[in-house]
Parts: structure tokens; sequence; C-alpha cells
């Protein structure tokens, strides 16, 4: 829905007579030669002020302990040193909570509940001495038991959120009846983020209250208003800045404020400059990751693999505040269902409060356990009831004029999941390549093949309505060039790129003359976190209300200037046909400053119809769907359990993408996270809750040969229902869940041990222990078949 | 004596005289330099953000050619830097601002998104082309060049696909670039910075000493013995990332030419303590193709171009993924001292975890590998969580020599299973006068685990390893048949059924 008005006087537009960069073009990534060059400019990478320190947190050494006493005074002595801090010395409120559950000091006070938890901050005039000398300090603790597993959670039983239950239908009833019952548990496994580029902050004091901080962070108004709080004193006196991130992924939408927060204190407390950068061990013991699950599952299917009733608990590890655990739980329900119809159901969750990192978001928000745990009941029913997986699947998929009505009793009006998956299914040959497979097995003694296609459906919006704003500010600075500037922050996605195309179309100039300017508090205000897939969607739209509204004021100025009707004045490529002349868009610019037009505007946008009542669990939270589907072989070692994903097949639905090359990127990128999180990326607690993955050598996320050999990706041409920007859809969560496929090729080959028979119940991480011991499991069962399987 | 460390920063010369030991080069570039191209991700070595590339004149005397070695900035000392020249991101674009040609095709093929590990894709993909057959006349040593080119670098966004066509284009159509214009003039450079002074500087921490003959090396480790010695000190540095430890002095071994060749001997292939794991991986390929495997999934390219097969043994990992496959071989460890040389059976190096037998003055000189005898079938396996660039949960090393189908001698040899690397004695005596099929297996795993208690960690539990260590023979039963099945899915290759 390109808003360009068919031009009925001029000639008919030559072919090439297009603007550079604009809407639904392949165009690079905004910084993509500074990258390249080393001249891109992260937070470290910032010329130093004069006086800087550098600061480094003190951890807790224990899981769960009260703090006897803190003695820091070598802490202070050390060489280098220049202040210390701790929670006494916050002159607001010591407290960041994310969530306002006024759960999470930013400095321990009287009792620490993980491992790692900072309790004192230091500052020194290099980055090495703050190292050194937070290490010195003498900390008596007095241990409490921890709560660690999901074993003691459960007998702990202390929440940090109220649960959700969705429910329609009375699963209950059609349980008890049900030809097939089901019943099981699933564990699904955290992931650590592993942004390259660590948390970092750096902070510059101002006059009186004010402080301006650069922060890697997914969500600079939040950062605000937390330093603010810390500080005691008004959003207004605090400006937070980012231009770039070196990833995020959910990591930096909350985890980041506690680096900018302790380096505003110790930026206002010393009067210096203060830039706090964790090492990259410190950075993972502090920060929480995804969430891993825990997940009972009861299902009741007919005997041609129909689901008729789910019953599902999902727990979840939140670790010790609440942080976004609750929305992330609750996203965790909404996609319980992935692609398919439960006649009756009845999910609910556990988010169970633990002595461990603080949990949080990472791409897909919960979103991904919920479609795992779909994606298990799936399975479980092809098993027993002798079908392929890919059968079962479609012949539950959601209907799209019955059968389409979700868990939480919205309408699905865009469905478009079982025309996706037949094509993909057609385009890979998945049929036959899986038969070929399963006879190859047959002869292969140890390396066995599997195969699987699941598809994805993954709603857009954030479930906090509010969340769901934006705002932009545009500027024609009166030589043609544009400054665009909006809410959404920029961390690899292609989000700056892509609403600069937008500006770029909407004034018809080429996209090199809008200038892409860093994301601060001081030029859009109140901005919601660039999350949930949701930047593009809001930001371009925000921006694109600024474009009109100049525009307009253009149109008007011409119109009256030139003497014509408005509807004559047209945007043309890097020109403006005003009447029977063209006038180029830098002329006309100059000619509207000269006539005292004023050329910055500010736009905004909400997304309409979406609502949510959490205590109904009723509502309709999302504004659309996302649809992709991915068909995975690997290939499985029976005597040690290694594995190779040899090939992927994906069919993702970008809308009408806003940027092809940008989506496929986020496509490739989203698959490969999403199949390292659900195969080598382990988190590993010792006993004493100590995590002991803690850096790349011992945490695993996929290398450049884990990519598979043959791996094609096609966008699904899908013009958004909804009217979206340029009618594209999201895309910065939903390709990570079509990492599943990945989990159930390993499945299916673990299961082909024994000739299909049984549910392999695969968990993740599928690390080569995990699948040996599946691998085991099957034989185990091959050799002394249980009476009913 | 030298009391400068001198190198080529770019085409600049740079002559250093105070400095640290334990100063790392990423620190240094980030600093004094300020070349922020250069990117800090993990500060341990496995990320690879902070990739840059060393260029050093490699080849007979008379017929040096430069080659062109990425190293980790993170874990690289700046005195390791003596005699070479350091290429980061900023040195590639050409003299008119242009992107070099493997960075128009990461942009091109929209190879960065956040951007962070670019930098080091770039200085990894630069390395790749100029190692190319195109630029060596040598063939490609690896099947899978372009993935061993990137294995240590990661990427969190791209999924490495864009990366990876990039590379493929910058491999089909090799363009010479200002480096090979400058070969010549620079390699005259780098030979005329060569001398055999010893170095020692000082700077903030301590002393760093470089000698650069044996007799100096081992005078100088007399002279401290509380000296730490590093050879590529991709272990060290990490005491010093990680640990904050003070390193005084520092003597690193690097310049000692006499420890850096291979020589054939009549007990076998003698490598130096200071050959590189890549050269000695290229090497060691020749009498297997498992030991050319054990290698190219030994660290990454940059520890492989820093570390050493001396370091890897000396320093005592109970891994150590070289040590299991060299005592299977049945080598031997040199050491030497200012008072004389002293060799021993490697396995005997290994006292227990933490402790080995080295003299606080004596430092390894080399491992001679003895070549297979006829009739001796190796196997190594490497198991890990990951394929490349990680450390093995288990690594099982296998000489047999068989009779017909009868095991007559066996050499068993496992890391990871106890503290140190170790023989499988209880279960190499059992095999021996066994047939190699599937009636070894069960008289194998019970020998098996009265050989080993390994534990549990992050890596894996003891009972996978324990199980993994015994399932091994099982796979070289099958490899040993007549007919033997697709075992293995380490090595890179196009999917069978795809």
């Amino acid at each position: 829905m390109l808003d360009r008005t068919p031009d009925p006087i001029a000639p008919a537009a030559k072919a090439d007579d297009r603007i550079a960069g604009g809407a639904h073009t392949p165009r690079i990534h905004d910084s993509a030669a500074r990258h390249v060059g080393g001249s891109a400019l992260y937070i470290d990478d910032m010329p130093e002020p004069a006086g800087l320190v550098h600061v480094c947190l003190g951890l807790s050494e224990r899981a769960h302990a009260r703090l006897l006493s803190v003695d820091l005074s070598p802490v202070r002595a050390a060489e280098g040193v220049v202040a210390v801090f701790t929670a006494a010395d916050v002159p607001g409120v010591n407290e960041i909570s994310s969530s306002h559950r006024d759960d999470e000091p930013m400095l321990a006070e009287d009792t620490v509940s993980y491992l790692g938890q900072p309790i004192f901050a230091v500052a020194a005039l290099t980055r090495d001495a703050a190292r050194r000398a937070a290490r010195l300090a003498v900390i008596a603790y007095e241990d409490r038991d921890p709560v660690l597993t999901y074993r003691e959670a459960r007998a702990d039983g202390t929440l940090v959120w109220p649960p959700m239950t969705l429910k329609r239908g009375d699963s209950d009833a059609v349980l008890a009846e049900a030809p097939g019952i089901v019943r099981g548990r699933l564990a699904i496994g955290g992931q650590e983020h592993f942004y390259l580029e660590g948390q970092i902050a750096l902070a510059i004091p101002g006059e009186d209250d004010e402080v301006t901080v650069y922060t890697s962070t997914q969500h600079p108004s939040e950062a605000q208003a937390l330093v603010a709080k810390v500080l005691g004193t008004v959003n207004s006196a605090v400006t937070t800045e980012i231009r770039r991130m070196g990833g995020g992924f959910g990591g930096k939408e909350s985890q980041s404020n506690l680096f900018a927060c302790v380096a505003a204190l110790v930026a206002k407390k010393t009067g210096r400059a203060a830039k706090i950068r964790p090492d990259r061990d410190d950075d993972m013991l502090i920060t929480g990751k995804r969430h891993d699950f825990e997940v009972d599952y009861l299902v009741g299917h007919d005997a041609d693999g129909r689901i008729l009733a789910v019953d599902m608990q999902l727990a979840a590890r939140c670790g010790w505040a609440a942080d976004l655990s609750g929305p992330v739980t609750d996203r965790a329900l909404f996609h319980a269902d992935n692609c398919y119809h439960y006649p009756a159901v009845h999910l609910t969750s556990r988010p169970y409060r633990t002595n461990t990192q603080s949990n949080t978001a990472f791409r897909g928000f919960g979103g991904p356990q919920g479609m795992v745990a779909a994606e298990r009941v799936i399975e479980e029913v092809a098993y027993a009831c002798g079908l392929d997986p890919l059968e079962v699947r479609k012949r539950n998929f959601y209907g799209t004029e019955s059968d389409n009505v979700t868990p939480y009793h919205q309408i699905i009006s865009d469905n478009c999941i079982r025309d996706l998956v037949a094509k993909l299914e057609a385009d890979c040959d998945y049929a036959a390549r899986r038969r070929t497979l399963h006879a190859a097995n047959e002869i292969s003694p140890v390396i066995k093949r599997g195969i699987a296609l699941t598809p994805v459906k993954f709603g857009i919006s954030f479930t906090s309505t509010a969340y769901n704003q934006a705002g932009a500010l545009v500027h024609i600075y009166n030589d043609g060039s544009v400054g665009l500037n909006h809410g959404g922050t920029e961390m690899g996605q292609g989000l700056y790129v892509k609403v600069a195309q937008v500006v770029a179309e909407e004034f018809q100039i080429d996209a090199d003359r809008v200038r892409i300017t860093a994301t601060t508090t001081g030029k859009v205000p109140n901005t919601s976190a660039t999350a949930a897939s949701s930047g593009a969607d809001l930001n371009g739209m925000a921006a694109r209300a600024a474009a009109q509204t100049l525009k307009g004021r253009l149109v008007a100025f011409a119109a009256e200037s030139w003497s014509v009707a408005p509807e004559t004045v047209l945007f043309l490529p890097n020109r403006v046909r005003v009447g029977n002349q063209e006038i180029a868009w830098g002329e006309l610019i100059h000619k509207a400053y000269l006539a005292r037009i004023q050329l910055s505007a500010t736009g905004f946008y909400k997304t309409p119809t979406i609502h949510w009542d959490r205590d109904a669990g009723r509502g309709h939270p999302f504004y659309y769907f996302a649809y992709g589907a991915a068909c995975v072989q690997a290939a499985v070692d029976t005597l040690t359990g290694e594995y190779r994903i040899e090939r992927a097949d994906i069919l993702h639905d970008c809308g009408r993408s806003l940027n092809p090359a940008v989506d496929r990127g986020q496509i490739e990128g989203g698959f490969i996270q999403g199949l390292g999180w659900l195969t080598t990326e382990e988190l590993w607690w010792d006993g004493k809750g100590a995590l002991r993955t803690h850096a790349p050598s011992t945490y695993k996320i996929p290398a450049c040969g884990d990519r598979p050999r043959i791996f094609n990706v096609a966008l699904y041409e899908n013009e958004n229902r909804e009217a979206t920007i340029y009618r594209s859809k999201a895309v910065g969560e939903p390709p990570l869940m079509l990492g599943i496929a990945g989990l159930h090729a390993l499945s299916d080959a673990v299961a082909s041990v024994a000739g299909h028979r049984y549910c392999p119940r695969l968990d993740a991480p599928a690390t080569p222990e995990r699948v040996l011991d599946a691998v085991d499991r099957m034989r185990a069962l091959a050799e002394a078949p249980p009476d009913q399987p | 004596m030298r009391h400068a460390i001198r190198f080529l920063l770019g085409h600049e010369l740079r002559t250093i005289e105070a400095c640290g030991p334990t100063l790392t080069v990423l620190d240094w570039l980030r600093g004094p330099e300020r070349l922020i191209g250069t990117k800090e991700g993990c500060n341990e070595g496995d990320c690879g953000a902070c990739t840059v590339v060393l260029v050093r004149p490699e080849g007979e005397p008379g017929a040096e050619r430069l080659r062109y070695r990425t190293v980790d900035a993170c874990i690289t000392f700046v005195g390791q830097l003596d005699g070479c020249q350091v290429l980061t991101v900023e040195h590639l674009r050409g003299a008119d601002g242009a992107l070099h040609p493997v960075q128009r095709l990461m942009v091109e093929e929209h190879g960065s998104q956040c951007g962070f590990c670019t930098p080091g894709f770039v200085m990894s993909l630069f390395a790749l082309t100029k190692d190319s057959p195109a630029a060596t006349g040598e063939a490609w040593a690896s099947a899978s060049p372009i993935d061993d080119a990137l294995a240590g670098n990661l990427c969190r966004c791209t999924g490495y696909a864009p990366i990876v066509r990039a590379a493929e284009r910058a491999l089909s159509a090799p363009a010479p670039d200002a480096f090979d214009a400058a070969h010549d003039a620079t390699l005259a450079r780098l030979l005329a910075l060569r001398d055999d002074e010893t170095i020692a500087v000082s700077g903030a921490r301590g002393r760093f000493f470089a000698p650069a003959t044996l007799p100096a090396l081992t005078d100088l480790v007399a002279e401290h013995p509380g000296a730490t010695i590093v050879a590529g000190a991709t272990d060290v540095a990490l005491w010093v990332t990680k640990g904050l430890r003070v390193l005084d002095p520092v003597i690193w071994l690097g310049r000692v030419r006499d420890l850096a060749v291979i020589t054939t001997t009549p007990q076998g292939l003698r490598i130096g303590a200071g050959v590189t794991l890549a050269e000695a991986g290229a090497t060691l390929a020749g009498l297997h193709p498992d030991l050319g495997e054990l290698f190219r999934r030994h660290g990454a390219a940059q520890t492989r171009n820093a570390g050493t097969l001396g370091g890897n043994i000396a320093n005592g990992s109970p891994i150590g993924d070289a040590a299991p496959a060299l005592i299977a071989l049945g080598a031997t460890l040199h050491l030497a001292s200012r008072a004389g040389t002293r060799d021993l059976p490697l396995e005997d190096y290994f006292i227990a975890y933490g402790r080995q037998d080295r003299a606080a003055d004596e430092i390894v000189t080399g491992v001679t590998v003895p070549v297979l005898a006829e009739g001796a079938r190796l196997a190594v396996y490497k198991i890990s969580k990951r394929f490349d660039e990680d450390i093995s949960a288990v690594l099982g090393a296998f000489r047999l020599t068989l009779e017909g189908n009868t095991i007559r001698q066996a050499r068993i040899a496992y890391g990871g299973m106890a503290g140190t690397p170790k023989r499988a004695t209880h279960a190499e005596a059992a095999l021996i006068g066994l047939r190699l099929d599937a009636s070894a297996i069960p008289v194998f795993k019970a020998a098996l685990a009265q050989d080993f208690t390994p534990l549990s960690d992050m890596r894996a539990s003891a009972a996978y390893r324990l199980k993994v260590a015994g399932n091994l023979i099982e796979r070289l039963i099958h490899e040993a048949g007549p007919q033997a099945p697709e075992t293995r899915l380490a090595a890179v290759r196009e999917p069978a059924h795809a």
C-alpha cells in the first residue's frame, strides 16, 4: 500500500526513475561500511572524558545468604581507587525493578539472593585497578538454603508474579472421555543472550541533578526513569542515549538498567565521567537469561491424531527477582497452542522465584518455550497414533472459518499456515526425503538421520497494551538533508535502515539523504522498549506520520507559492512536481525555509484494535500474527550422541517485506539462534548455585561450521491484512522458533533406533549427552517393549 | 641485549621500550593507539571479535614468504609482536579510503548486523584469502577451509550464512591487493628486524624477556626460577585477563628459532616446542588423517596460530587435546635446562592434576612422535558439545597392532577422563589377544570402568564420559571392518541423502 498517488499529468515514469533505498528494497544496513571498516562507534569506542573513572561491581559469592559484614576498607585502599559505593550511598531509591515490583535492589542491602548479585561498586582510575580492587572485599555471609532446582522451587512455592490461566471449554471432561491420553513432562533449558558487545554504560555528570548516560540498552526511557529514581530526581534531569548496540536479543531490555544506574550514581557522586563495562564472565554471572521451563502436559486425542483437549502447566525458573517474568510466562501460554486448535484447553503458568540470575526477555519472550511444548504435544500424539508428526500437525492446524479461536479467545483472521506449510513441504520434498532417510537408517548401524517440518505462528504486539505506542522526530534541514530520530533502538536488526527507508519513501528522496541519528530521550520521550518485534511496526509508522505532516506543509506551501491546486503537487523521485514544473527537492526545501515553513515535525503512532484482560484470560492481545515454517534434516551418531544439522529449508512470512535483505538476515540469524538454544547452548549451575558456563569457553553458541550445509530461505508472499507500515510484518522474534524443527529432526533420528514406535521425549537443550541418553532409552524400549507403549 | 620491542603496526615501525610483560595487544591497540575497530567480546580468546593478523616471514632462509596469521589480540602480549607486521581492521582500506575486497563483499552480502563481531570476521576473511591456493600456490589443507578459518569467530546475529557467501565470493575471484603489491618491501623490512639479541623490556608490573637462542633461554630460566614461560600465551594470558594474576618476569620463547623447527629423526618427527599448533597439525596430518582432524578441531585458527604443541603439553591440561593422541602414539618429551637435557615418555610427564615432571629451571623443548609402524592402526576421537572450538568432554586415542584380526598390542589414552591425560592400562591389557570385533566390546568396557572415575562438570556428566569412552571401541570396530559404515559427523561434508 504505497502512498504514491498515480500522476495523471506526468508522462509514464521510466522504469529506473526510482529513489535509491525506498520501501521494499534490499537496502544495505546503514552502518555496514562502518562495521566492516571498524569505524562504527560503540560506547566503549567513544573518546573518554578527562578524569573518567572505571567502575567494577563486587559480586556475591553465595546464592542465598544474609550479609553479616561487608568490609570494603581493602577495596578503598587499593591502588587507583577513587571511591566505593554501596546501597547506603544511593541518594534516591535503591530499587530498579523494571516491572515496578520493588523486589530488585540495585546493590544488595542485607541479603544476597543469587551468586553474582552486585553488593558494591568500586570506581578507579583504570579498569584494571577497579577489577583488582573489587576482589579485595571481605564479606561474611550467613548462608540460607537456596532455591535452585524445580524440585526446590515447587516445594518452596514462592512466585514472582501471580500466575495466569487460559481456559476454553471443559478440558477435564474431554480428557476423561478421550480415546487416547498422553501425559509427560518436558524440560526446556534457558539461554544466554551472548550479545557480542557486553553490557556497558558511560555516565557524564551535568549541572545540579542532571546527568547524561550513554547506555547499551533496548529501552532508553526505562533506563532514564530508573536512573532518576536511583538519583532521587525527575526524568527530565536524565538523558539516555544509544546509537547502536553490539547485539541485544532482549538481554538489554531491562538487564542494562543496572549498569546505567550504577554509572550514573558514580558519576553524580564523584563528579567525574564514569564508565562500567563488566568483563564477560561478570556479565554472564550478573545478568538474567532466557527462562528455562518445565512443562507438565496431559493430552487427549482420538485415534486419527486429532487433539481433543490439552492441559498444561508451564513452570519457569524466574530467578531472584520478578523482572519481566510475568509477561514472559504469559507469552509462553499465549504460544502453547502454536498453530494448533485445541478444542478444550487449560493452561497455567508457575513463575517460580529461585536463587539464580533474574531471567528476562530473550527473543521470543516465553513464546518459544510455549511453542516447544506445543510441538512435544504433537509429537506425543503422532507416536501414540503411529503417524508422521507432520500429518498430525496438519490435522490440528487452526482453521480459517472455524476452529479458529485461541485459548485466549482471540479469533485468528489471518491464518495462512496451511498454505505456507504445503508450499514448503512440496518445495523441500519432505515426504520423499523422509522415506529415503528412514530407509537408509535401516542399513546404517551408527549414524541415523531424521527430518522434521515444524510451523510457527507468533503473535505481534506487546501484551502490555500501553507499550504499543511510538514517537518520531523528523527534521528537514534547509539544504534538503533530513534528520531522522525515533524511539526505537538499533541492535543490529536493521531497524534504523528500515525506518529511514520509510522516510525516504514518503519524501521520495534517496535514502542516503536521510541521516539516522542516535536514539535519545532528549529527542523523543516516553518510548517503549525496542522489543516484541515491534520496532519497525511502531517506529516506522511514527516516522511516516511525521513525514506526512511535513509533506502536508510542503504541499500547502508549493500550492500557494506556485498558485496551483494542492492535488497537483506530487512527490517524484528526488523532486517535486508543482503544476507543470518539476523542482528539485533541495530547491523546494530551501524556498520553504525562506518562506518560514516549519521544517520539523513529530510523529506518533499507537497500535489499533488490541485489548487484553489478563484476569479473565480473554481479549485480542495481538494485532496480527507472523507465520513461518522450517524443515530440518539432522544426522545423529548413536554411539556418542553427536549430531549435525545438515539441511534447513525455511519459508517465512514477513508480510510485504520492508527490506527483504534485512528480513532474510533476521530469518537466517534467528533460526541459528533458535537452533543453538535447543542444541549446544547449555547453562549449567553447580550444586551451590554458581553458574559454571559463564564464558564462551564453556557456553557454546553455534559456530560457523554448525550452520546447515544446505540452507534455503525464502520469503512467503503475504501482504499483511492489517494496515501496518506498507503492509509489512514484524520479523525480529518469529524466526527464532523455526529452530524448533532442529530439535524435532534430532528426535526423529533418535526414534529410528526403535523403529519410530516410541516418542523419544528429547528434552532441550539436546546436547550430545541428552541425545545419547534418548538413544539409549529407545534401545531399551526396542529390546524390552512395554506392554502398552 | 635489546631493550625494545620492534614491529610494524600497519606500515609504521613501532619501537616500544617500556612495556609490561602482560599488556595485551587488545588493550594496547584500543588504549594508547586508539585503534578501536578491534573489539573485546570475551577477553579469553573464544569469540574472535579482537582478531588481528600477524604477518611474518616464513619458509627456508632466502626463500621466505609473508604468511598472514590470525590471532586473538586479547590473549596476545605486546612483546609477542616482536618482528612481525600487525594488521588491524583499520589497515585494510586502500590509500584512497576504498574498502578492501573482503570488506566490500561483507557489505554486499549483508554480512554484518550488529557489527560488533564484524572486524574480527573481516580479519579472518582477509587472512583466509591470503592463505588460499591462489595466494600461496599450495592446495587447501582442509576440506572446509571457510569453516575452519571462521570457527574462532562467533557471530550471534547472522547465522553465518551471509558471511560464508562473502567468503565464497572472495575466494572465487581472488584479486591482488595493496599488501600483495607491498609484499617484497614488507618482507625486507621484517627480515631487517631479525636479530639474535635477547629482548629485555619492562614496564608496569614487571619484565619481559625474549631470547633468540636455546642457551640464552635456558640461562634466563635458570636465572629467573619464578618466571612464567610462555609460547603462544593462549592459556597463560587468561591467568591475567581473568585471574588478574601478576606475572613477573615473563619469558617468551617465540623467538627461539631452534625450537621452531620440525625435524625428521630415526625415532620419528621431532616437533620443537615453539612450533605452532597450526604447523604441527599440518605436519602430523601427514602421519594419519585422524591427527589432521584432531588438530583441525584443536581450538580455532587464532589459537592454533599462536599456541604451540609444546605449550599445549607443558601446561598439563587434563584434556589437552594433543596429549592423549601423542601418548597413544608413544611420543617422547624432551626437556632442557642449563644442566643438560632429559627425555621421558610423554605419559610420565603428567603426574597429577596441576603437577608435571618439570623442574623449575627446565623447559619443554619438543616432542618426538614416532611414525605408525606397519600393521598398527590409529584412531583418535574427540567428543565435545560443539564440534568446532570446544574443549573435549572426552578424547580417546587408540593405537592397536593387529595380527590378522587379533589384537597384539594396544596403547590407549584418554583426555577428559581423569586429572591428567592418561593411559587406559586395564583396557589395554584386556584387549590383548582378543579379536577386534563385537566380542571385544563388553570386555573393553568392563576394563575401562577400572581405569577411570571421571568427574561431572559443565561439559558432561561422569556417566556420559564413561559411556562414550566405552562406545568409542564400537566406532573403532565398525571402522576396522571390511565395509565400514558411516561413523563420523565431525568433518564437514555435503550431506548424504539430501
